[in-house]
């Protein structure tokens, strides 16, 4: 009986700690500004006043259709005067280490927490194909 | 939903006129083209077929440099063989853009060395075969694999003639970022097309021949030197009975 009520309280406590842990993940996810905490160019730009090939709100909602126009363009029309690219992307979100090397835009920490892509995508576990293929760093 | 379809015009002007200035005209009717390298803004047409001539009389034997500028361009050596791999069949799986071939005439004895490579077909069957269509070839005559769209079935590995395909079977140790490339898809030559869709008109092989055996250009142009080239020496198509109509031509073999 005893036994009982113990896991039953082991239990309840488990729970618990998920719960927490969720809604400060949620709340932490939800304050982040990534943008003014990272030494990315994006980052600097942001402090001036700058601003990405179109605006914060659009590029969160609708980075993915403009990322898939643009590499069919690519691809199949040899066209790359582009306004939109993933390495344009990697080469201004890229943040760097002390050591002046990149970190990559996927990794979970670095400069500012979680890096660019990987701040989002981990908390919505929308799974990233991008990086089998193309770089997470800027290599020019 | 949105469509994927939209261009900022105001920029694609701002960049049209950066790379305005590349054609010149001299005289009615004869325009230079400078190779000033900047990226493509208009889509590629059938007005360019890519093509080369190789001189396989000027290859000797055991030279290998056109093999290996294509490997350092493309990345294609930043691959390591896993733990506990067969040695041997890792070899013979490695990606390969260019091969280096060695023909024996049975009659003459003469041997003749040559790199081969994606042939660029005019009617490619690696297209032919692909399910989804990432076998394709663009209008100005580069046959390449979309990896976007590549399920990685290889089929067109057993449809190509040439032994021009390559399947990457483990993930790759550095992603190149101009050439980008991973595990699960076909991959072949495609004349270096970053470096074309970027204005240049030579390809790492060519420029890294020591023979100048590699003539790389437009043949649909009949004043460029590979249409020159073409025109003055003998030349063939491997397998020619085919009909694929290839891009790549050799002479001296
Ligand atoms: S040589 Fe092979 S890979 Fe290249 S176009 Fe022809 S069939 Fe396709
Ligand atoms: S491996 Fe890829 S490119 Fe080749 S036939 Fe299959 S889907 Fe097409």
């Amino acid at each position: 009986m005893s036994k009982s009520i113990e896991q039953k309280s082991v239990k309840f406590a488990v729970l618990f700690a998920l719960l927490v842990s969720l809604l400060m993940i949620s709340t932490a996810h939800a304050g982040k500004n990534w943008r003014a905490e990272g030494n990315s160019k994006a980052s600097e730009m942001a402090q001036t006043g700058g601003m990405c090939v179109r605006d914060t709100a659009d590029m969160r909602r609708n980075h993915m259709d403009l990322i898939q126009h643009d590499r069919d363009v690519t691809v199949h029309q040899g066209i790359r005067a582009l306004d939109g690219s993933l390495k344009g992307c990697v080469n201004c979100h890229a943040n760097k280490q002390e050591s002046g090397e990149y970190v990559p835009v996927t990794a979970m920490s670095g400069p500012g927490g979680s890096q660019f892509c990987a701040s989002c995508h981990v908390y919505t576990s929308v799974s990233l194909d991008c990086f089998q293929c193309h770089s997470t760093v800027p290599t020019e | 939903m949105k469509t994927t379809d939209q261009t900022d015009h105001k920029r694609r002007d701002f960049l049209k006129t950066g790379v305005a200035a590349s054609a010149v005209t001299l005289a009615p009717g004869i325009v230079m083209h400078t190779a000033e390298a900047a990226p493509r803004d208009k889509a590629v047409d059938s007005s360019v077929r890519w093509g080369m001539l190789i001189d396989s009389s000027k290859c000797a034997s055991g030279c290998d440099s056109c093999v290996q500028a294509c490997n350092d361009e493309n990345g294609l050596e930043a691959y390591s063989m896993p733990e506990g791999a067969d040695p041997e069949k890792w070899d013979q799986q490695r990606p390969k853009w260019i091969r280096s071939v060695t023909l024996k005439d049975n009659l003459s004895g003469r041997i003749s060395n040559l790199p081969l490579m994606c042939q660029h077909c005019e009617n490619p069957p690696c297209a032919d075969v692909c399910p989804t269509g990432a076998s394709f070839r663009r209008a100005d005559g580069v046959v390449m694999v979309d990896r976007h769209i590549c399920i990685g079935c290889r089929y067109c590995m057993m449809a190509c003639p040439y032994k021009a395909r390559s399947f990457i079977h483990e993930n790759v140790d550095i992603k190149p970022e101009l050439a980008p490339r991973g595990k699960g898809c076909v991959e072949s030559c495609n004349f270096c097309v970053h470096r074309l869709d970027d204005g240049q008109t030579t390809t790492a092989c060519q420029d890294a021949c020591p023979e100048n055996a590699i003539i790389f250009g437009d043949l649909n142009d009949p004043n460029s030197e590979v249409s020159k080239a073409l025109a003055e020496y003998p030349s063939v198509q491997i397998r020619a009975d085919l009909r694929l109509n290839t891009g790549v031509r050799y002479s001296g073999i």
